[in-house]
């Protein structure tokens, strides 16, 4: 079972790009921990904490190509699951501050302290205790896109939408964080995290491990997404994407199908909230903003929807270079940010891993053809595959047929 | 007491000296008379006063006020009247006609006018009737409104004397009202104070219940019976007027999201685009609207109160050119890929952002009200204030002009066949790119010209537009796509609700509940209120 299950997730991109994450996970906390500090191969701690950050970012990417790319459901709300995870492991964390708070209360953080609180609200118990937490970083993201994926999909709500409507829950959820009277910090959030497991939060071993922590995670979550999406399930994903209301008619239940990829998405982006917040130490309501969640999906188009490597590839390209432009340009990165979401809709719909493997297999199929041509000994080899299952990306049509075009119409 | 004296006196006389006056005598008509004052015995003081009173210039008030608190003095060398206030060992005089300071004089220069009881309410009298009797009904009415808010008992022989002769049915009824309530705090018996009771329950008002909860609890008998069903009934239509106030609230918050979504329902709903850089046009009219405005203050200051019809057309121009440009130049290319088209739009917003964040800076900008939109008015019990009802007008003009603009011009007809037949419309002849372009245009410039609007009740800043983009979307998919009516009914619905909702939930969890709502809503009908039926659905 369990062998299959990684058989069918691996091939060789797969194979390379674990292969990449895992040397990054050996080598980047080695260079920290072991290289002495002086020698130029030595990686300063802060750069281990925004590598980890990165790889939190991919591992969201992740979870919007899973949905967005294999079936097509485009989620402007993925941030909204991503701070989800993310405050559960920050209530954790808070309660593992204990009495080291300003007002050195046992039980209450400080700002419920501040408020004039007696006592923990209901929904704060248990997260002093990390197993607990853990099943609670899966399950409020899981839950909360169960109800809302349940009524969506039944109902049929699709495309556009659906995704105004997760922009919706996201900018609502965004609101009612800020209040202080939900017990979650009001706009400050939660901060001044002291230790996570009994390991002090700060240190450089920490770091490390919470790096490694990431790209593990990251790692996991990537061999599910292959399988997933490579398995019979996958291709009814994928069916789902192209031809809705024709799946629907071959007798697949197509709201269920959709809803398990959406639920399983939202506990991967909870997972990437909760490995975020010990790294910058800091969850507050901003992380639900609607920009947030659209810049995610932006990640995924440059990188190339549906081919979840590119997700990863995109996440890390632009976070880098929004690391870079912030501090050397700060005036120019949203003026670069929205030129990527132009540049890439309208030249590169395929984005950097889709337009190369479509290059890549051009290149092969003429080569195969050129000696085919040229008579070669031998039968030609097998045609080529083409990787996985290419997003759909429709060619840009001239403005004037776009309604009379051959493509699948919806019927129903 | 005697500060509490002069402070109702000065109530009643701060109207007066505000408003203006239609009997204005020259200072120096009056001073004769005033300095006629320091002569003679109270009886011939009483006699003056009189004679002042008749005048009716209020201009004598300051005058009068400063006998009655016994700061009247005259010097002694040319029997000049001042008023005075103690200042160390001398006094410090100011002229009480013009009321500019006059010097000091020794202790010994000045003598106080002398008054007695009886003299002072004269004085009171005299400046009730000063002001309750000016010709000027203005005057005369917010006397009254100042003698009701003072409640005073020694007010009401000046009313009576007033009412007497009172013509003008509304201050009439504010005087009336104003007596009552004095009543009320006097020591006249029962049956005047329950025809007191009885005045005030017809007024009717916050200001009358609140008098009514004091007389209900400081009173006994049948006065206090009174009372009680005066304040009952009185609850009873507060609670409708505060009804119909939230409702007039909710439709202005509606009329705001009206016009912010009312572009969008053309570019979303009429041409299936979505379009994330809608908010921006919006603020890039507000933009236009500071623009026009600072032109306006350095080269001609005196068009300041026509800045917002300049400021209409240039930023519909503004923002419907740059739509135009927005859709030659990326939207033709995503027609049929409207999640493409969704985030190429994100893009454009955030480089208009960014770009007016460059050029006029990250900070609120200053954008005036002119005259005709600043001030209130009061309807019954409820109060509307200018903006918020010109803007109401407005965003039902626009939408008027839009349907208009659609149903009855070549250039609408042209749309809507473009909308429901892409093909058969080209075949007709119709040029359905330059149509999509100018439909988006459209859109865009209507955007524009509700950023001016919107700048006259919200910051204008570069994050201007990002507040009102998921509302409008809200709107539209709310009321329904490709429906204009729709777009009205939903952004007034949605108006009025989060209206009811603030005072249960509060202003955010007021529109939290709205977000749920409308979330659940689209799953009961995912296309609107309004939904298109036949095959435009499936367009």
């Amino acid at each position: 079972m369990m062998s299959s299950f990684l058989f069918r997730a691996m091939d060789a991109r797969a194979g390379i790009f674990l292969a990449i994450l895992g040397a990054a996970i050996i080598l980047v906390p080695a260079g920290n921990l072991l290289v002495p500090e002086n020698s130029p191969f030595h990686v300063p701690t802060y750069a281990v904490t925004l590598m980890g950050k990165y790889l939190t970012y991919a591992l969201l990417a992740l979870a919007v190509d899973l949905v967005w790319g294999y079936c097509g459901i485009l989620s402007l709300g993925h941030a909204a699951f991503f701070a989800l995870g993310g405050y559960a492991m920050g209530m954790y964390l808070m309660r593992q501050i204990g009495t080291r708070g300003v007002y050195g209360d046992p039980v209450l953080p400080d700002f419920m302290v501040f408020l004039n609180w007696q006592e923990l609200p209901w929904y704060w118990l248990g997260f002093d205790m990390f197993w607990f937490t853990a099943l609670m970083i899966l399950l409020v993201p899981g839950a909360l896109a169960f109800v809302f994926g349940w009524f969506a999909f039944r109902s049929r709500v699709t495309g556009v939408y659906l995704s105004i409507i997760t922009q919706a829950l996201t900018y609502a959820l965004l609101l009612a964080f800020f209040r202080n009277d939900m017990g979650f910090g009001g706009n400050n959030g939660l901060t001044d995290f002291k230790d996570i497991l009994g390991f002090d939060i700060q240190a450089d071993t920490t770091r490390a491990g919470l790096f490694a922590a990431s790209g593990l995670a990251l790692a996991v979550c990537f061999l599910i997404c292959r399988s997933v999406t490579r398995s019979k399930l996958g291709k009814v994903l994928v069916a789902v994407r192209d031809a809705e209301s024709r799946t629907r008619f071959l007798g697949y239940r197509v709201e269920h199908y959709k809803l398990f990829v959406w639920t399983l998405s939202a506990m991967m982006a909870g997972i990437a909230g909760a490995l975020y917040v010990p790294q910058v130490g800091i969850i507050n309501p901003g992380e639900f903003a609607p920009a947030n969640s659209i810049e995610v999906v932006i990640w995924v188009a440059v990188g190339g929807r549906g081919t979840l490597v590119g997700a990863v590839l995109g996440a890390v390209l632009v976070n880098f270079a929004k690391t870079w432009f912030t501090a050397a340009l700060p005036d120019i990165w949203l003026f670069a940010l929205g030129g990527l979401f132009v540049v890439v809709t309208l030249f590169l719909p395929k984005g950097i891993v889709g337009t190369v493997s479509s290059g890549w297999t051009a290149l092969r199929q003429r080569k195969v053809s050129s000696d085919y041509e040229q008579g070669s000994d031998g039968p030609p080899s097998a045609p080529p595959q083409s990787p996985s299952a290419p997003a759909n990306i429709m060619t840009p049509e001239p403005a004037t047929d776009f309604s009379g075009s051959a493509k699948p119409q919806p019927a129903e | 007491m005697s500060f509490l004296k002069s402070l109702l006196v000065y109530l009643c006389l701060l109207p007066a000296l505000a408003a203006p006056v239609a009997a204005q005598s020259e200072p120096e008509t009056l001073r004769p008379l005033i300095n006629e004052l320091a002569k003679g015995k109270y009886a011939e003081t009483a006699q003056q006063i009189e004679a002042l009173v008749a005048t009716g210039d209020p201009a004598v008030a300051p005058a009068l006020e400063a006998l009655g608190a016994g700061n009247l003095y005259y010097r002694k060398s040319d029997g000049a009247v001042f008023i005075t206030q103690k200042a160390g060992k001398s006094f410090a005089l100011t002229d009480p006609l013009t009321l500019e300071t006059a010097g000091e004089a020794g202790k010994r220069e000045v003598k106080k006018i002398k008054v007695n009881n009886k003299l002072r309410r004269v004085v009171r009298a005299a400046l009730g009737s000063l002001t309750l009797m000016a010709p000027d009904p203005e005057v005369r009415k917010s006397a009254a409104v100042a003698m009701f808010k003072a409640r005073n008992p020694d007010g009401i022989e000046a009313l009576d004397t007033a009412l007497a002769v009172e013509t003008d049915d509304g201050v009439r009824l504010i005087m009336e009202q104003a007596r009552a309530a004095a009543v009320l705090n006097s020591s006249f018996d029962e049956a005047d104070k329950l025809d007191a009771v009885k005045t005030l329950s017809d007024k009717g008002d916050r200001e009358a219940l609140s008098l009514l909860l004091g007389v209900q609890q400081s009173s006994d008998g049948a006065v206090r019976d009174a009372a009680t069903s005066a304040v009952a009934k009185i609850e009873k239509s507060v609670a409708a007027w505060d009804t119909a106030q939230n409702v007039w609230y909710g439709l202005s918050l509606g009329s705001v999201l009206l016009l912010a979504a009312i572009g969008l329902a053309i570019t979303f709903g009429v041409m299936g685009v979505i379009n994330m850089a809608h908010g921006e046009m919006v603020m890039i009219g507000a933009y236009t609207t500071f623009v026009v405005q600072e032109l306006i203050r350095t080269s001609a200051p005196g068009l300041f109160e026509y800045s917002l019809f300049i400021a209409l057309p240039l930023a519909f121009l503004v923002a419907g050119l740059i739509g135009i440009g927005i859709e030659r130049g990326v939207i033709r290319w995503l027609y049929g890929r409207p999640l493409e088209t969704l985030l190429a739009t994100w893009g454009i917003s955030l480089i208009l952002q960014q770009a007016v964040r460059s050029i006029f800076g990250p900070t609120n900008r200053e954008v005036g009200n002119p005259d005709w939109m600043s001030g209130a008015f009061d309807l019954g019990q409820m109060t509307i204030t200018y903006n918020r009802m010109w803007i109401i007008v407005f965003a039902l003009l626009v939408f008027a002009g839009l349907m208009l603009v659609l149903k009855k011009t070549p250039f609408g007809l042209y749309t809507r066949a473009v909308t429901q037949n892409r093909r058969m419309a080209a075949s007709m002849g119709i040029r359905t790119p330059w149509i999509d372009a100018l439909t988006f245009g459209l859109g865009s410039g209507i955007a524009g010209i509700a950023g001016v609007a919107l700048s006259q009740i919200d910051n204008v800043s570069p994050n201007l537009g990002q507040g009102y983009i998921i509302d409008s979307f809200m709107v539209v998919v709310f009321g329904g796509v490709g429906n204009l009516w729709g777009t009205l009914v939903g952004a007034m619905t949605l108006g009025v609700v989060n209206k009811f909702l603030e005072p249960y939930a509060g202003a955010v969890l007021g529109k939290i509940f709205v977000l749920v709502f409308i979330i659940l809503f689209i799953q009961k009908r995912p296309r609107g209120l309004f939904a298109l039926k036949g095959r435009a659905v499936e367009a």
